[in-house]
């Protein structure tokens, strides 16, 4: 290239992956694993209660689905970051107060997820469920939730994606994610632009293979069905 | 936590005295001042940005829906490019990257740079819900208006494109109001916008709560306003007949 810009990715040695990336991407790893399994207990357990029937239970779980998905996710870890030390009165770290964070927050998204996946499991299941003698909870669990949570796979996962691309906002705290990784990196041998794009090269790595994957799985749900 | 302050808003920024009318005035601004003009900046970012992912998203979602294989694979891979790159990355790769690589961008204002990097993010939504829009049209209209003699730029001009637009309207009216959200990123490069205004200002005035609710309240107020204006278009362009959302 003519221009005056020498891209140099020789300092990206094994070494300074490994101390540099690896804990931040870990942290991404475990932070997006986290808040997706706690977020769709938490959003199941949300959609049951939007679906509840009963308007003193209804009327909550909606309001904290609507206010967490009406406010800007960045806002949202800074709120926790405040809060969670005023409430529990000592300080708290970032790594911590983001995991938190996220599952509370990605428990509002899954509970929409969960409830359409509900409401797209036929009346007639429920009734059958009671007719052999199930209460609600083992309709729930053994007849409605396996096949809510079936349809709703490929959603889910999609869904998995967008958190681990959002996990990058733990910035606004300081956390040390896979971003802040590449950025430390980045500063330390002055090769911000390299770092940079390194970055974006493995954060679409990542995402574009897990949503091949999720059209895979896409495909085959729908055989199936 | 009890005691609130919210005297905070009417303090001068530079040195923290209460102004009498809270609007700060011979040059000097209060944190309501800084907090009305972050609103601006949020609003700026987000229209703008929302005119970046139009303009792209649509002619991405056009071109993935027309018969030549070539131009499906372009916008297929605009699409999955934007889509899968966290914005925050995308905003850094805008701001610290691409001005290396094309040294007349490093004259654009940050503020800019945010546009386009939210706007070609956002692109990629509009064009998988421009793509899904055509789709949703019978194959017949396609044919029809090929078989009428048309061009196929005019089967889209008059035939595609005025269905496709009003029936994507609904699910577009959910990305304006989640480009209002992701404008928030903002802060990263220093675009004095609403989220850059509530982390400074708790910084400084130590009333994290006070300026924590300001900032809430207007995003939530500006999807507010979204919405509002997106249901107004919504009405005015229902296909009749259409059944959609009730009356």
């Amino acid at each position: 290239m003519a221009s005056g810009l020498q891209l140099d990715f020789s300092f990206l040695t094994a070494d300074v992956l490994a101390s540099y990336v690896s804990k931040g991407l870990w942290f991404s790893v475990q932070l997006t694993l986290v808040a997706m399994v706690g977020g769709i207990v938490l959003g199941t357990l949300l959609a049951l209660l939007r679906l509840s029937g009963k308007k003193w239970l209804e009327v909550p779980a909606a309001l904290y689905v609507n206010t967490m998905r009406s406010i800007p996710l960045v806002m949202v870890i800074l709120w926790f970051f405040l809060l969670i030390p005023l409430l529990i009165g000592r300080p708290m770290g970032a790594e911590l107060s983001a995991v938190i964070t996220f599952t509370l927050f990605e428990a509002a998204y899954f509970a929409e997820i969960m409830r359409a996946g509900i409401q797209s499991i036929p009346r007639g299941q429920l009734h059958a469920g009671y007719a052999v003698g199930m209460n609600y909870r083992q309709t729930m669990q053994l007849v409605v939730l396996p096949q809510a949570f079936r349809n709703m796979l490929p959603v889910l996962m999609t869904q998995t994606i967008i958190l681990f691309q959002d996990t990058s906002l733990v910035y606004a705290i300081g956390a040390y994610d896979l971003l802040k990784g590449f950025e430390i990196a980045g500063k330390n041998f002055n090769r911000p632009v390299e770092t940079y794009l390194v970055a974006t090269v493995v954060y679409f790595a990542i995402c574009f293979t897990l949503s091949m994957l999720v059209k895979r799985l896409q495909k085959k749900i729908a055989i199936i069905r | 936590m009890a005691n609130w302050d919210w005297q905070v808003f009417c303090k001068n920024t530079v040195d923290g005295e209460v102004v009498p009318r809270c609007f700060g005035d011979n040059g000097d601004i209060t944190y309501l001042d800084w907090l009305l003009s972050a609103w601006g900046w949020t609003a700026s970012v987000s229209a703008l940005a929302l005119l970046v992912a139009l303009a792209f998203g649509v002619l991405m979602g056009i071109l993935r829906t027309t018969p030549s294989k070539a131009l499906v694979f372009i916008g297929d891979a605009w699409t999955e490019l934007f889509r899968n790159i966290p914005v925050l990355v995308q905003v850094f790769l805008w701001y610290f990257v691409i001005p290396e690589l094309v040294p007349p961008l490093k004259q654009v204002p940050s503020f800019l740079l945010v546009v386009l990097a939210l706007g070609f993010f956002t692109s990629a939504r509009v064009s998988e819900q421009i793509k899904a829009g055509i789709q949703s049209l019978p194959k017949g209209q396609r044919y029809a208006g090929l078989a009428m003699g048309l061009t196929l730029p005019q089967t889209y001009r008059y035939v595609l494109l005025p269905m496709a637009f009003r029936i994507v309207v609904p699910p577009l009216t959910s990305e304006s109001m989640g480009i209002v959200k992701n404008s928030s990123v903002a802060f990263s490069v220093s675009v004095a916008e609403l989220t850059m205004f509530a982390r400074q200002a708790q910084e400084e005035t130590s009333r994290g709560i006070e300026i924590y609710l300001a900032v809430t309240g207007l995003y939530y107020l500006t999807s507010i306003l979204v919405y509002q204006v997106a249901k107004l278009i919504e009405q005015r362009v229902r296909i009749p007949g259409q059944t959609s959302g009730g009356k």
